[in-house]
């Protein structure tokens, strides 16, 4: 018993614990270590067999010095051992070493495998037990491989103990998660969800986590689940609190149980029949009444258990958001929960709340608990409850209180925390716009938002007030006039200098008739800021500078000589260098008439979505209250109704384009450098500040035409780049995939029949680490469909220097032309990057080489003259023809090269088959080559159109 | 498990993670839940995952879920979590599960496999390590 492990027995272990402990140092504790570790080492070794008590001692000393960080090299052998004893107790040390201390990758998994093997068919359910909870643990793909088909039999056998059924469900669940095409659920998928109706609770729960994994992958088959669940849930949720028993937990009835249920419906629609849903309804019902009622118990696990159901219900709610009764009773229910004294509940009601503002339902509800938002985002002692008041605030605003709630987040912008600055900025930025009735007051706002939080204006907020003051007329004046009274400020941020200098330059003459504002006033005003600026801001001032010529003739001479001045025309910045001589020279030179057409007003900005929006939306995924901003469930809250329609929407590529608009301006020498080097993060990235100070040019260059182009937000842009990299990758499965001054990702794959790995390695090219570095795979268009990619997720620091690797299962379903894309997103120094790239997955990577004789060939060929059947190029050769190099091409194709089968020895026949899982494809395929010419003719014969069509797309690019 | 002087006491993976990178998470993790006061909620936003802990004495468990999971149901985890180490322990302290560390581990693996909850029902939980014991005697 538990007390005897404490006593003398252990005093080994008590020593060497206190020893630890009394450490003073890292080194000492090291020294000790390895003192323990040879000792243990020396007895594992030693001729005398250990006794059952002395191997638990020395497991546990193994297991507390890994714990400590150490690597364990030894014992595993040893481990495995124990793994045939037919001692329980030994037994379960040895897996219990194993589950802790082997990796999936280790070579020992065949020996453990062979353990387990004996394990399951041993029918001593604790020793299955432990053989599944090591599998479970463990999990590698060899384990799948010996164990795919043999787990799901155990979990629906009739006379399976119910411990052992839980062990399997999560034990399924793991090899399903590593290696779905091993683990084949066909036949048992009605048997796993009757489990929903086992009479064991603890094999429900299980089951319900296995389920709710399959039913994301294969919602079809699983649907029969949904009235299961319902059912389960409603006999658990109506049941008395002393029914379950022992899975009552403070007079609550299972419920974690009950969380997993609802959770598990939040995979489906709503309930089709219509008596399912009723008594999914009432038993929503029966939890939001449950809240009402007194408390069973005053401890605070009752609480706790009853609200996790809460929680859980009101998210099935929203994620229906069909009932209307329910959304607002779910409503109120968080209203109370608003004020509670305990922080978690505040904290978890304005997280929920912030999703049913989202829902039409529900947002007038959220409404009404405005002022107790605002009063916890300015007295709520937690950031991180703050935070979600932030969030709240946001998701529920609209037009009726878009004034309070800026207003609100202006001022606790003052004192928020550093952490969520740029976020509130970002926020408040969007909502000023989106509910924008008069712009003055958009104005306002954006330059109290520079004012007060300068450094976190990021480049698209101040963007973004330039386009909307150049595009709206009536609001240039307003808007010149206070940049000028923003600018009178002893020390007014550089953001606010650059938003200065541009309005200045193409509307200070609308205020220049006021002689506390006159033309020079202006000039020197700028001008007096322009030493502490940085070059970026330096250039634009420039720019503003030389409109200012075109405006105001009455400045040219103090321009002129602010130009020609050693500190411009001089300067050792080439862009700075380059703009004031240019400038200087088009003054002097340039008639009025040409200086006017030059320097003309900008044009309106073409009308985007707003670049800050989509920033928000990558910054923050949840509880950004991001539904709201497609405006679909808002309801009357006509976006900016009143407005010009276009208006409201307008955005733009940055006016980071040159001020000038002109595309001969920036010196061509340093933008050279930039679009050069940078091309591939210049046409992937988001945003101009995507590649900070990467190559010379760029800082500079962010104002000239290069960088303003860079500005795209599709993150799937059909790039010619792109389709030719994926190009590359047609005819082999290795190589550099992309590179730029940051990444480079590395590519190796293997296919086989319908299946495939690929490994991408990311590298970090840089010195400094990549944060929240997240590559998702994403589907276009049907792919979804016929392409299955599985992956486990990277960690999300990648250090300077360092490479991650990642591994994707592939499964091709049925014939594909799209390819799957890779989204990277990570944080370097700041700025977040965002990369899309196609993966080479194509077709033709599940070709399986057929070799058959030129009799077959034929007969084949002929079977296959529909003319839909054949597909035809001919085009003309872009590399040397080289029979061996198209031999080459074509094995790598994954074709076989038949020989003899054409009269002519110079062309080319190959045939294979595409191996999908719903269908096996046969392909024929002839090439002709035409040296004189320097042509091709590439034929493709396929049971199927698509599939020649698209083979014969892919092939033809690589001649 | 962690104590208040930042030293582990009981962790568990459920994804792999390199072994010089648990010592430097670990570390990160303890930090931030260290730092705050019983006035703050018990759910802190950290990386990719959100972190459900409890303090019992001077004892932290803190548990990494992904939004897939229910921040009050893992809270109330905890707690179930250490009334079974109650009962098994009778009144459990930080020495017991220093000493007992496989016994901890069973009970953990009892309760969570795989990062899915198994079993709940305290009885059962405890019942394998209960026939260890037994034989363990004998």
């Amino acid at each position: 018993m538990p007390a005897v492990s404490k006593g003398d027995g252990m005093r080994g272990l008590a020593v060497f614990i206190s020893d630890i402990r009394n450490c003073k140092s890292k080194e000492a504790e090291i020294k000790r270590i390895n003192k323990e570790l040879a000792n243990i080492r020396s007895k594992f070794k030693g001729d005398k067999a250990l006794d059952g008590y002395s191997k638990k001692k020395y497991v546990c000393k193994l297991l507390f010095i890994f714990l400590l960080g150490h690597d364990i090299d030894f014992g595993h052998m040893e481990a495995v051992n124990l793994l045939s004893s037919n001692k329980y107790t030994e037994k379960q040390i040895g897996y219990l070493f194993i589950s802790v201390l082997v990796n999936s990758n280790s070579e020992l998994i065949r020996l453990i495998n062979n353990a387990i093997k004996n394990d399951l068919a041993s029918r001593n359910p604790t020793f299955m037990c432990l053989a599944l909870h090591c599998i479970a643990n463990v999990g590698s793909r060899e384990m799948a491989e010996a164990f795919a088909s043999e787990i799901p039999r155990i979990l629906v056998a009739g006379d399976t103990m119910d411990s052992v059924k839980q062990s399997a469900a999560l034990c399924l669940l793991r090899l399903y998660k590593t290696s779905p095409d091993l683990v084949p659920m066909g036949e048992w998928t009605s048997r796993v969800v009757h489990l929903l109706n086992d009479q064991h609770m603890g094999v429900v729960t299980a089951a319900v986590s296995l389920i709710t994994c399959l039913c994301k992958k294969n919602p079809d088959d699983f649907k029969t689940c949904v009235s299961l669940a319902v059912s389960r849930l409603s006999r658990i949720v109506s049941s008395a609190s002393t029914d379950l028993q022992d899975y009552t937990y403070y007079f609550v009835p299972a419920p974690w149980l009950s969380v997993k249920l609802l959770r598990l419906l939040q995979c489906y629609p709503p309930p089709e029949d219509a008596a399912v849903k009723g008594r999914l309804v009432e038993c929503l019902e029966t939890v939001l009444n449950k809240a009402q009622e007194p408390p069973k118990s005053k401890k605070v696990q009752h609480s706790n258990a009853k609200n996790a159901i809460l929680f859980e219900a009101i998210s099935l709610i929203i994620h229906y958001d069909s009932e209307p009764n329910l959304l607002v009773r779910a409503c109120n229910q968080l209203g109370q929960f608003l004020q509670h004294r305990e922080t978690n509940l505040r904290y978890l009601a304005l997280e929920s709340m912030c999703t049913l503002a989202s829902s039409e339902f529900s947002h007038e509800a959220v409404k009404t608990h405005i002022e107790t938002v605002i009063n916890a985002l300015k007295t709520e002692r937690d950031v991180s409850v703050r935070q979600r008041a932030a969030d709240l605030l946001y998701a529920m605003c609209d037009r009726t209180n878009a004034k309070q709630i800026v207003s609100e987040m202006l001022s606790y912008l003052e004192t928020a925390d550093y952490s969520i600055r740029e976020e509130i900025v970002l926020k408040v930025a969007i909502l000023a716009e989106k509910y924008a009735v008069d712009y003055s007051w958009y104005v306002d706002t954006i330059l109290n938002l520079i004012r007060i939080a300068g450094d976190y204006v990021s480049e698209e907020v101040w963007y973004r007030v330039i386009q909307i003051v150049i595009n709206r007329d009536d609001v240039q004046g307003y808007a010149a006039k206070t940049v000028f009274e923003a600018l009178q400020a002893p020390a007014c941020h550089e953001n606010m200098v650059k938003v200065g200098g541009y309005i200045l330059g193409e509307f200070g003459n609308l205020i220049a008739g006021d002689p506390r504002s006159s033309p020079l006033v202006q000039f020197n005003l700028l001008h007096s800021k322009f030493h502490l600026c940085s070059v970026a801001t330096r250039a634009l001032l420039l720019s503003t500078y030389i409109k200012f010529i075109n405006l105001f003739p009455e400045t040219k001479a103090t321009i002129q000589e602010v130009l020609r001045s050693d500190s411009q025309i001089r300067n050792a910045d080439v862009e700075l260098q380059q703009r004031a001589v240019e400038y200087l020279k088009l003054s002097s030179i340039a008639s009025t008439d040409v200086l006017a057409t030059v320097l003309e007003e900008m044009p309106p900005f073409p009308e985007r979505e707003s670049s800050i929006l989509a920033k928000l939306k990558k910054k923050k995924g949840p509880g950004a209250g991001s539904e709201l901003d497609d405006g679909k469930k808002e309801p009357g809250a006509e976006i900016n109704g009143g407005m010009d329609p276009s208006a409201s929407t307008a955005s733009t590529p940055s006016p980071s384009a040159d001020l000038l608009g002109l595309r001969a301006a920036p010196p061509a020498g340093s933008a050279a450098p930039t679009s050069a080097g940078n091309l591939l993060v210049d046409v992937f990235s988001d945003s101009p500040a995507a590649a900070p100070g990467l190559a010379p040019g760029t800082e500079e260059n962010f104002l000239s035409t290069g960088a303003a182009a860079s500005v795209c937000e599709d993150p799937a842009l059909p790039l010619s780049e792109a389709d030719e990299l994926l190009n590359k990758f047609v005819c082999k499965n290795n190589g550099v995939l992309f590179e730029n001054q940051l990444l480079q990702i590395g590519v190796k794959s293997e296919f086989r029949q319908n299946l495939g790995r690929m490994y991408l390695f990311y590298g970090n090219k840089t010195s400094v680490q990549f944060q929240s570095f997240t590559p998702t795979v994403t589907y276009p268009g049907e792919l979804q469909s016929q392409l299955n990619i599985q992956t486990k997720a990277v960690d999300p620091l990648v250090e300077g220097g360092a490479q991650v690797q990642q591994v994707l299962n592939i499964e091709c379903l049925s014939d594909f032309t799209l390819a799957p894309l890779i989204n990277i997103k990570f944080r370097y120094g700041g700025t977040l990057q965002n990369i899309t790239l196609k993966l080479p997955i194509t077709l033709n990577k599940f070709f399986q080489a057929t070799e058959m004789q030129s009799q077959d060939f034929f007969q084949r060929w002929k079977q296959l003259s529909l003319p839909q059947q054949e597909a035809q190029k001919i085009f003309k050769a872009n590399h040397p023809m080289d029979p061996e190099v198209t031999k080459a091409k074509l094995l790598g194709f994954g074709s076989a090269l038949l020989d003899k089968v054409d009269p002519n020895p110079d062309n080319f026949v190959g045939a294979g088959i595409i191996q999908t899982k719903s269908l096996q494809v046969g392909c024929l395929l002839r090439l002709e080559p035409n040296a004189q010419a320097q042509m091709y003719r590439l034929t493709l014969r396929t049971s199927k159109e698509a599939v020649s069509r698209h083979l014969c797309e892919l092939l033809s690019e690589q001649f | 498990m962690v104590n208040k002087q930042g030293q582990t006491r009981l962790s568990r993976y459920y994804e792999h993670v390199e072994l010089h990178k648990r010592t430097l998470l670990e570390a990160e993790v303890i930090k931030n839940c260290l730092s705050r006061s019983k006035y703050q909620c018990s759910f802190i936003e950290y990386k990719d995952f959100k972190l459900v802990y409890r303090q019992y004495a001077a004892l932290f468990i803190v548990v990494g879920i992904n939004e897939t999971e229910n921040e009050m149901a893992v809270y109330e985890l905890i707690h179930n979590f250490v009334e079974v180490l109650d009962k098994y322990f009778s009144r459990v302290s930080e020495l017991d599960i220093m000493f007992n560390l496989d016994r901890v581990h069973i009970i953990l693996d009892e309760m969570v496999l795989n990062g899915c909850i198994v079993e709940t029902n305290r009885s059962r939980i405890l019942a394998p390590l209960l026939v260890l014991d037994k034989m363990a005697e004998t």
